[in-house]
């Protein structure tokens, strides 16, 4: 199993008192696709964090069971995590330009992230990264290597994040709204991407998304949380037929293109569904 | 306000990115720009916001040109949110703080009352009113930028990707709230999105832009039922189509 959470509970203290944020949440990850889909503020980003152990040092954090790769991350130290981070397990942070250094050129960066984990000279890996760029869709990638962050567009943020992520084959993606700063082909392109990284290299994919139809379309198995917990997993092809309430609500307030809607029903939260 | 766009040009040293853009919008219309990654989008609501100073052609509000260096007054006429929420949010200023600021430079009066209103419109709790924007998720992070914009009570909102980050619930709320506002206090939008169906659930005309270009503009109907010209809106169009099918 590459990925196991059992009863991961993630919590902060403020000044008002002790806020719980992840309520008991279990997933197991292989060589698959995993969707999380749900509530905004439910701990799906907390959760993919806990699991990179990049959690702020006032969090409180337990869990009867938190491994990647059968390596106990609960006790691992931080330089146990600095050989999983970024090599062996990818992590696309849900705000792209935020974590990219915004003094130093994009292919620097990128060739950077290559070089730490394959060696090689300078220029090789500069080299790489122009590839890696262009395998993500960028129009004219040398031109963008040598830009700084604040002077490409938000979806090519996000994509040369993916890129960067990439670079070192990690055996773990984590992506947490990869592509929701792209347009449709270039989605369905870095789509085709991490789909062939699965199948070919027996990657998996854990992928965080608001968008519930494209989840449905290209995950394997989906969980859906709400409220710090998870309320069902399912097989991604039945999430558009999800019995549950809640997802049967969220569904339900999706705007489309072909049946237009007066205006959008919004979702009633009952308290039942946290029993 | 009404909104017109005539041949506008924007360049970022001796590369043009933005390349004779034209769109008129009606006073309380909504009009949605979709289109590829990098075509220049964003650059085109941050010159009309008066954001940059490097843009040649016309930009109207009201009929009324829009000079280079805007008037201090423009500012609360006219918002934007941005595509970033949390680039453009001040990491070290609590929520209160920075949706105090606006009020405070438009010497606006009830700041709590207004703060406290605009979070539940949002559907922020009152509680995030003093955390860091780092203490949030990305939705509320979003949300908090939403509520930004509309807390100085502009008349025009520059929306780029305002609900990405938000999960369909929220989504449906602020997508409602902002069809409210724009009868009840009849505000103008410009609207920046990938999503087909969130742009012309909001939007009556629809512009799709390539490499600089707004290559084609169409009513949300015609995008709707398909009577679109140009290869890059057919493509979008089927793509969306496409993942509305169940798997
Ligand atoms: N450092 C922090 N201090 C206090 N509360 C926090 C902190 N970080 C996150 N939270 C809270 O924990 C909850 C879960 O956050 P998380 O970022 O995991 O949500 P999410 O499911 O990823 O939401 P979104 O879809 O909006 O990104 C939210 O209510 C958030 O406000
Ligand atoms: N400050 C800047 N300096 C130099 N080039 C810039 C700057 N800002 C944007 N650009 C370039 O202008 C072009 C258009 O960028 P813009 O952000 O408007 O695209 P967009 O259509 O909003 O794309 P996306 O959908 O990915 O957000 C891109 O090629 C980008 O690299
Ligand atoms: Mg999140
Ligand atoms: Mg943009």
């Amino acid at each position: 199993m590459l990925v196991e959470i059992q009863n991961l509970h993630i919590g902060f203290q403020s000044r008002t008192g002790f806020a719980p944020a992840v309520k008991g949440v279990s997933l197991k990850l292989g060589t698959e696709k995993l969707g999380i889909v749900g509530e905004s503020g439910s701990g799906k980003s907390l959760t993919a964090r806990a699991l990179m152990k990049l959690l702020p040092k006032q969090t409180r954090i337990e869990a009867d069971r938190l491994a990647f790769d059968g390596i106990d991350i609960m006790s691992a130290s931080e330089r146990e995590m600095r050989q999983i981070r970024g090599k062996r397990a990818g992590f696309i942070l849900q705000d792209p330009k935020y974590s990219l250094n915004p003094v130093k050129t994009i292919g620097s960066q990128v060739a950077e992230a290559w070089r730490t984990h394959k060696g090689g000279s300078k220029r090789q890996a500069l080299e790489a990264a122009i590839t890696l760029l262009e395998q993500v869709k960028i129009r004219d990638p040398k031109k963008v290597a040598g830009s700084y962050p604040h002077e490409v567009s938000g979806g090519m943020g996000q994509r040369v994040m993916i890129a960067m992520m990439l670079a070192p084959d990690p055996e773990l993606l984590i992506a947490d709204e990869p592509t929701s700063a792209l347009d449709a082909t270039v989605q369905a392109e870095i789509l085709r991407l991490i789909e062939e990284l699965v199948s070919e290299r027996g990657m998996g994919l854990l992928l965080i998304s608001h968008d519930l139809p494209l989840v449905s379309h290209f995950c394997d198995r989906v969980a859906v949380m709400y409220a710090g917990r998870v309320m069902e997993e399912l097989k991604a092809s039945e999430l558009l037929s999800a019995q549950h309430p809640y997802t049967r609500g969220l569904l339900n307030c999706m705007p489309s293109l072909i049946h237009p809607k007066e205006r959008l029903p919004v979702l009633t939260r009952d308290p039942e569904w946290l029993k | 306000m009404t909104i017109e766009i005539d041949n506008l040009r924007i360049s970022f040293g001796d590369k043009e990115v933005v390349k004779g853009v034209s769109f008129k919008v009606a006073q309380g219309a909504s009009f949605g720009i979709v289109g590829e990654s990098g075509s220049g989008k964003s650059t085109v609501l941050r010159a009309m916001a008066g954001l940059n100073n490097h843009w040649s052609g016309r930009i109207a509000f009201s009929g009324e040109d829009a000079p280079l260096k805007r008037p201090p007054a423009f500012f609360r006429k006219v918002q934007m949110v941005f595509q970033d929420p949390y680039g453009s949010l001040h990491p070290r200023q609590t929520i209160d703080r920075i949706l105090s600021e606006l009020p405070l430079v438009h010497g606006m009066n009830d700041i709590d009352a207004r703060i406290a209103r605009v979070l539940s419109a949002v559907a922020l709790p009152q509680s995030a009113r003093f955390r860091f924007p780092h203490q949030l998720s990305g939705g509320q992070r979003q949300r908090v930028a939403i509520a930004r914009a509309l807390i100085a009570e502009p008349q025009v909102l520059l929306l780029d990707e305002p609900t990405s980050a938000l999960d369909v619930s929220v989504q449906a709320e602020i997508l409602n709230l902002l069809a409210d506002l724009r009868v009840e206090q009849n505000l103008t939008y410009v609207m920046v999105s990938h999503n087909l169906s969130v742009i012309s659930h909001l939007c009556s005309h629809v512009g799709v832009m390539i490499d600089g270009h707004m290559v084609e503009q169409v009513t949300a109907e015609d995008l709707r039922l398909g009577n679109v010209q140009h290869a890059h809106t057919r493509e979008l169009r089927t793509l969306s189509v496409e993942l509305e099918e169940p798997a």
